[in-house]
């Protein structure tokens, strides 16, 4: 027990009373305003003017002198004077103005979920619209869909099933992605070394896959007896490596000169041909269709045999060993399956931008596709596609808003707010979420 | 490689090392009370270079310093980037992980908040500070102290290995004999029991995270004035480390300290045989081979948690 020194400077036991008493400052009410000021300051410099390297005090001087800082602690006070002073009728307003649209908005789930034929409809009705978007979206919009939302959903489904089903931590997924689209370059003749035969792209498809799974035993089978974090780790280094090998192996893959593809997808029947070239469009219809057949088959594999194994190994590994579930070979399975995800997304990406470069498959990818996958919920096939698209679409959305550069500030704030007060994420699915619940109950 | 090439180059690696383990000790600590990979280390170790930049610009070093003056400066450097990385550490806590930590939130949402805030962090200094590398004010003049080994020894190179190894002793000292340490052997051993023998969980989180953020920002301002400081330092540094922390077993500190100093000198050697393009290579491949025969690293032995 610490002491302190009374008047006298002897030394005496503080008493209970001295020790529960709370000093004004340390009340939860001040703490609240202090927080909230050092939000309205952080938040000028979030929203201030760009600084230089030249003078690196030119941002912070503006910035706390401007107007917005007094904005912004106008704003801060405001919220602190509301939520101290007059939070009982706001609460009362909230919870009635919640009410009146949650309790409608259950009704329509209750009739929702009764019916399995009204599900497929609107499963039906929202593929359709799918189809038909990008006719309705101007051509950058439709290469946003095409170069970033339709690859990296595809890809998120991939690791989805590494992270989200069996439970393992993959940091170096985008290294498959990166196999795959070197693959397609190598077996169209686009890299500096010729291959055995050149080959139509549709048929780099299979092959592709077949190298990421390959890749991913590869990867695998020596590593998956590591848990958690040493995995992730192990996958970050493997993915350092695969980039570091495209950029610096220069005889095979062309370095950091990158590598131009000289063949497109391809459709040639003798009397009828049709080449996905420039327009976006097609490249779309065809990503959809991949997307559209993955997720079918993903979702038979999710409960299935297969399926039920990965979720065991997920909740608890050991007791999934002790009840007969081959722990290793379920957990090669998953990653060989999204890593060949992967190595779909990979083709079709370096066939429809035409040129790869080591720079397009840096790490960072590898960190947002797990985040596209967190942010959607872990797990559930339509948060993840709501994840990756919602988080694609924000950035690019902001380009007009904002100054481009600040785009991944932006990002980075959502993501941290969006975990701390819905951590299940976006659409959860219902197991995850049940898990999650359990946890918060022990806690 | 002549012998005397190894000796230039183990001396390189020894620096580089130091600073790695000194990072990796943020690493560690912090994935030892909350099994939490705090990926926002890398950032408190930027916000620590730039805090001895911001002082250093401030007070502007004399242009012939004396001794004492060249102390003094480095002192303060050290101070602010101690300074500023404690001060991010200890937000990222509050903002960041405590209210998750309250929640029983698991352990990937951890991952995704510290990803998060890293982006937020990083992009924030790019936008407040702008995004070219500034050079650190010269605080004295870089000549050569003594040869090791027939390796010359510069003053920086000095500096960085003393501080390093200074500060190693020092958290090695404040996690085995003080009151402190031994509430965050606690923490790492049994949050729940911990709580119940009366030690404050939330207090000896935030002081593991300042104790981490100080040791992150001294190494920041080291690495600045070694190289030069920008808003994106902080990554492959980060990464490294973090792969030092694993590779001499997550959560245990003089595990850290080692995987610095191997993952260095094999990083060094890795550029003086293959060159300066695969550095990380090596580095990582050592990783992968040490893990698979030691799936707990070189000193672990908790086998980590699943994810």
């Amino acid at each position: 027990m610490s002491t302190v020194r009374d008047s006298k400077g002897r030394e005496r036991v503080p008493s209970a009373a001295s020790l529960r008493r709370v000093r004004w400052y340390q009340e939860a009410r001040w703490k609240r305003l202090v927080a909230l000021l050092v939000l309205a300051v952080v938040g000028a410099q979030v929203t201030g003017v760009q600084g230089t390297s030249t003078d690196i005090f030119y941002a912070l001087g503006e910035n706390f002198t401007g107007t917005g800082i007094w904005i912004w602690l106008a704003l801060c006070v405001g919220v602190w004077v509301i939520r101290e002073f007059l939070s009982e009728p706001v609460n009362r307003g909230w919870v009635a103005s919640r009410d009146r649209v949650s309790q409608p908005v259950a009704r329509v789930r209750g009739v929702w979920q009764a019916d399995p034929r009204l599900r497929y409809g609107g499963g039906a009705l929202l593929l359709v619209v799918l189809i038909l978007l990008p006719l309705w979206l101007s051509t950058y919009w439709q290469q946003v869909m095409v170069d970033q939302i339709a690859i990296f959903v595809l890809l998120a489904i991939g690791l989805n099933v590494v992270i989200g089903w069996a439970g393992m931590l993959d940091l170096g997924f985008v290294a498959f992605f990166a196999i795959g689209a070197y693959s397609a370059a190598f077996w169209t003749g686009s890299l500096p070394v010729e291959p055995p035969v050149v080959l139509n792209t549709f048929l780099v498809i299979p092959i592709a896959i077949v190298t990421c799974l390959l890749a991913g035993v590869l990867l695998g089978a020596p590593t998956l007896r590591l848990r958690g974090d040493y995995l992730a780790i192990v996958t970050l280094g493997f993915h350092e490596i695969v980039y570091l090998a495209a950029r610096n192996w220069t005889d095979f893959t062309g370095g950091s000169r990158g590598a131009r593809m000289s063949e497109r997808f391809v459709i040639d029947l003798g009397f009828w041909r049709f080449e996905w070239g420039l327009d976006p469009k097609p490249y779309y219809w065809l990503l959809l269709g991949f997307i559209v057949v993955i997720i079918f088959l993903f979702l038979r594999l999710e409960h299935s045999r297969v399926g039920r194994a990965w979720t065991a190994i997920r909740e608890d590994e050991v007791a999934a060993a002790s009840t007969g579930v081959n722990t290793v070979r379920m957990k090669l399975l998953a990653f060989a399956i999204g890593a060949s995800t992967s190595g779909v997304a990979g083709v079709v990406y370096a066939s429809k931008v035409a040129f790869i470069s080591p720079e397009n498959f840096v790490l960072l990818l590898s960190i947002l596709v797990l985040a596209y996958v967190i942010f959607g919920g872990m797990g559930s096939i339509p948060g993840v596609l709501a994840g990756a698209a919602l988080l694609i679409w924000l950035p690019e959305y902001l380009r007009d808003s904002v100054d481009p550069q600040d785009r991944f500030m932006y990002l980075g704030a959502l993501l941290v707010v969006m975990m701390i007060y819905r951590p299940q994420g976006l659409l959860p699915s219902k197991r995850r979420q049940r898990e999650l619940r359990l946890a918060e109950e022990k806690a | 490689m002549s012998l005397q090439d190894f000796w230039d180059v183990f001396v390189l690696g020894v620096v580089l090392g130091s600073l790695y383990a000194v990072i990796a000790i943020g690493y560690t600590l912090v994935y030892g009370v909350l099994q939490l990979l705090n990926f926002a280390h890398s950032e408190v170790f930027m916000s620590g270079g730039f805090g001895g930049l911001i002082v250093l610009t401030v007070v502007v070093p004399a242009a012939d310093p004396s001794g004492i003056q060249s102390a003094g400066y480095v002192l303060l450097g050290m101070l602010a980037g101690a300074a500023l990385g404690g001060g991010v550490a200890y937000g990222l806590e509050r903002v960041a992980y405590r209210p998750l930590r309250r929640r029983g939130a698991p352990r990937l949402v951890f991952l995704i908040t510290a990803i998060g805030a890293s982006f937020f962090i990083y992009n924030l200094a790019g936008k407040i500070f702008g995004r070219n590398a500034s050079r650190m004010p010269s605080m004295y003049e870089n000549k050569t102290l003594f040869t090791l080994f027939g390796a010359p020894i510069n003053v920086t190179q000095a500096l960085v290995v003393v501080s390093a190894v200074l500060m190693l002793i020092l958290v090695d000292f404040v996690v085995n004999r003080t009151k402190l340490g031994s509430g965050i052997r606690a923490v790492a051993q049994d949050p729940e029991v911990a709580s119940l023998m009366g030690v404050n969980i939330d207090k000896v989180v935030s002081r593991t995270f300042v104790l981490g953020g100080l040791m992150g920002g001294v190494a920041g301002f080291l690495y600045g004035t070694t190289t030069q400081v920008w808003y994106t330092m902080g990554f492959l540094p980060g990464i490294t480390a973090f792969a030092a922390a694993v590779l001499g077993g997550i959560g245990n500190v003089r595990g850290a300290m080692l995987g610095g100093m191997v993952l260095g000198v094999v990083e060094a050697m890795t550029v003086e045989i293959w060159g300066d393009a695969w550095r990380y290579v090596g580095a990582f491949a050592v990783l992968v081979a040490v893990l698979m025969f030691r799936p707990t690293g070189i000193l672990g032995e908790r086998v980590a948690r699943t994810a």
